[in-house]
């Protein structure tokens, strides 16, 4: 046990140079590459998300064309949903602390885990490649008939989100099986820590939900390439099968990408409140129980689509559901805080962002999911407001949050505290000013995704877009924090935090068998 | 005559049974998603044949059902002999030759092989006739409009399915080379026994496709 930050790293000297990084099998390299990777994805995403709101600062033209501004937005959501957030925590973080928590040595199935890295990279070249041979402008939801007709490099994406979507699958089926069969000895599944369970459960969706996405498509692309027709009215073809299809993996993605912040935000909150989790068993099963709602929601999509007003009833009902699971573990973060003795380091600055920012995108939630408040607000600001609020909001600061939380781990080294919280601080007034402004510009009635719009928005645009400047900024401080701890070296006299006790038990965990000790107690 | 390869479980599992429960398991759940990717075409399926019953009707008709249901009997047979190849390694005593095993194996490839060739005759056959996938679609003997979308989903289905044919024939091929060498007896045979799985899993697709094709139109 002792030297324990010593040893902790010395993963990071196994080998030299690329060739051992690249075709390494150790769960934390793997999962520092994917750190770094999507990492980079999320400033590319970030600098077509600041160019956009660039180009809103004012009506008509400021910088681009329209047809330009229509690629950037398609991009920026592409490279965000499908290359940064839904390999992010499950992964980056997932990759280096599952098998820790478990007690394992690594994951069940090291090879494909090095596979499915080496996948998410080839689609991420391909998704690129997308870009130069001349983009694409349907937004990332991909709808057909105007996806399967128009040009641009729809196919070439298609694809790539195709082959992301195998990156998926298998780091879902590796942690699947890692879960039921490499704990240590006396690990029961009441004993795993919270974030353990909430990859369990995002595993489980990406299992089941992936593949569907797959089908989708692959059948865009036969559309595409053969002309099948089954998407394309002017074929005989139904274009809202195709809604189905897509928001039936896309919903439960929603869930593949928030349910694994949600178990950071259990580890987090304990630690940095000293204090167990206050409801274990509830936040284990609603992991759980989200889960499985999720695949029974898809059609508050497609509200306006011509789907019939009783499926519509049903699903706005099973919608209501979701908040249920999603209220318990709100209740249970809050109320392990409550009489904490609670430290405002770093990563707590980032959690409790993530609770108002969550809890703010999960309301709102409420009014897209009632038929009555989507018809107005559909395809507004409105929506692009909550699933940032959940999207970002939730999941990427719970990601930032957990990437400072085991930081020292992963690098055996401390990042300053000043600017750290000073990152942390910048992005949540940011975040605010940002898409705040968003409810109301939607609830007034600006449509999403246009690039021109009436002067009376114009005020709340430019707040909006200075709101994202003051974003980059605190990414970029964060950037510059993380990076100079990496260059100035040492190791840190004693790790921070070290005492996740989202396992909500004071006893000590099962041994490592590798040099790393478990950091819990 | 001692050929025989012994097995060492990889150095991150505890024992050699718990690393054949992992590939076991994570078998059943790659065949999890291989069933959900397939599912996508069924409720295709299912909603274009709703929405135009009587083109599906006529078109279906179309489709030969012997060659359709002989290919069905050669990838039972292929079932069939990979649950004996299964059995073989099971029953496969370290050091003792597994010329059984061999065989079948061999058996299951060809008759993986066999139905690839039936498919080749029945693909060009409609080729021949006019009949392609999606806009290249030519055929003028069916009445009923947008019977493209009927073709289109058999050559989809089926070439899918043709695809995962070819894979498993890959992955068996892989497998009985692996035998030839003596790495499978009693104690590991995992290659042997997820590889079977993934094969009965290609052939069960078949089971749904061939009906809702050929027969139930
Ligand atoms: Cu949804």
């Amino acid at each position: 046990m002792q030297d324990n930050a010593h040893h902790d790293v010395a993963y990071l000297h196994d080998g030299k140079g690329l060739k051992s990084w690249l075709f390494t099998l150790d769960h934390k390299r793997i999962g520092v590459m994917y750190l770094f990777g999507v990492l980079i994805a999320f400033a590319l995403g970030g600098t077509f998300a600041l160019l956009l709101r660039t180009e809103l600062l004012t009506p008509g033209k400021t910088f681009v064309e329209a047809d330009t501004y229509n690629r950037f937005y398609t991009l920026h959501g592409a490279i965000m949903v499908f290359i940064f957030i839904i390999p992010s925590i499950p992964s980056a973080l997932g990759n280096f602390v599952l098998p820790l928590h478990l007690g394992a040595k690594d994951v069940a199935f090291p090879r494909l885990n090095l596979l499915s890295f080496w996948i998410w990279g080839i689609g991420t070249i391909l998704a690129l490649l997308a870009i130069v041979l001349g983009g694409v402008d349907t937004g990332w939801t991909f709808y057909t008939p105007y996806s399967s007709n128009v040009g641009g490099a729809v196919t070439m994406m298609t694809f790539a989100a195709f082959v992301l979507g195998f990156s998926s699958i298998l780091t879902g089926l590796n942690f699947i099986v890692t879960v039921h069969k490499m704990r240590a000895p006396g690990m029961g599944f009441f004993r795993m820590p919270l974030f353990v369970w909430a990859l369990y459960a995002t595993a489980i969706l990406q299992v089941m939900a992936t593949p569907v996405l797959g089908i989708t498509l692959m059948l865009l692309m036969a559309e595409r390439l053969l002309g099948i027709g089954i998407f394309d009215p002017a074929l005989g073809g139904d274009p809202v099968l195709y809604q189905h299809f897509f928001w039936f993996y896309s919903h439960p993605a929603v869930y593949i990408m928030i349910l694994p912040g949600m178990g950071v935000i259990s580890e987090l909150v304990t630690t940095f409140s000293r204090k167990n989790i206050f409801g274990y068993r509830a936040i284990a099963y609603s992991s759980l129980g989200i889960g499985i709602i999720s695949f029974l929601v898809w059609g508050h999509h497609m509200f306006v689509s011509g789907q019939s007003a009783y499926a519509g009833m049903v699903f706005s009902f099973l919608t209501y559901l979701v908040a249920i699971p999603t209220a318990i573990k709100v209740v249970n973060w809050v109320l392990t805080m409550y009489k904490g003795s609670i430290s405002f380091d770093t990563p707590m600055l980032w959690n409790l962002s993530f609770l108002i920012l969550f809890t703010i995108g999960g309301l709102t939630g409420i009014f897209l999911g009632s038929m009555g408040t989507d018809v107005h607000l559909h395809d507004t600001y409105f929506v692009v407001a909550h699933f940032h609020y959940v999207m970002m909001g939730g999941t990427a600061i719970a990601f930032f949050g957990g990437i400072h939380y085991w930081w020292p781990k992963m690098f055996g080294v401390l990042y300053k505290e000043g600017p750290g919280k000073l990152s942390a601080i910048l992005v949540f007034i940011g975040f605010n000013i940002t898409f705040f402004t968003q409810f109301i510009l939607g609830s007034r009635g600006m449509p999403r995704r246009y690039y021109n719009y009436v002067p009376e928005f114009q005020t709340l645009h430019q707040i909006s877009t200075l709101g994202s400047y003051i974003l980059g900024v605190g990414f970029l401080i964060m950037t510059f924090n993380l990076l100079s701890s990496l260059k100035r070296g040492g190791r840190p006299p004693r790790t921070p935090g070290v005492r996740a006790r989202s396992s909500g038990r004071r006893r000590p965990a099962p041994p490592s068998p590798t040099t790393s000790t478990t950091r819990r107690r | 005559m001692n050929t025989i390869v012994k097995h060492h479980h990889a150095h991150h599992f505890a024992s050699a049974a718990q690393e054949f429960s992992a590939a076991k398991m994570g078998m059943w759940l790659f065949l999890v998603t291989e069933v959900l990717l397939f599912s996508g075409l069924f409720l295709g399926y299912a909603v274009m044949k709703t929405l135009y019953p009587e083109m599906w009707h006529e078109a279906s008709h179309h489709l030969d059902w012997k060659l359709g249901g002989l290919n069905t009997l050669v990838l039972i047979t292929s079932s069939f002999t990979m649950a004996l190849a299964v059995n073989a390694a099971q029953t496969n005593k370290a050091g003792e030759k597994n010329a059984r095993l061999v065989g079948l194996l061999t058996a299951t490839i060809l008759l993986a092989g066999c139905f690839l060739v039936v498919k080749y005759f029945e693909y060009s056959h409609k080729f021949h006739d006019g009949i392609l996938p999606g806009a290249h679609y030519t055929y003028g003997g069916i009445n009923a409009p947008n019977a493209h979308l009927f073709f289109g989903l058999y050559f989809l289905m089926t070439g899918l399915h043709g695809f995962h044919v070819v894979v498993g024939m890959g992955v068996l091929t892989w497998v009985l080379l692996r035998a030839k060498k003596g790495h499978f007896y009693s104690e590991y045979y995992t290659p042997v026994e997820v590889g079977g799985l993934y094969w009965h899993l290609v052939d069960l697709i078949w089971i749904y496709l061939f009906p809702l094709l050929y027969l139930v139109g």
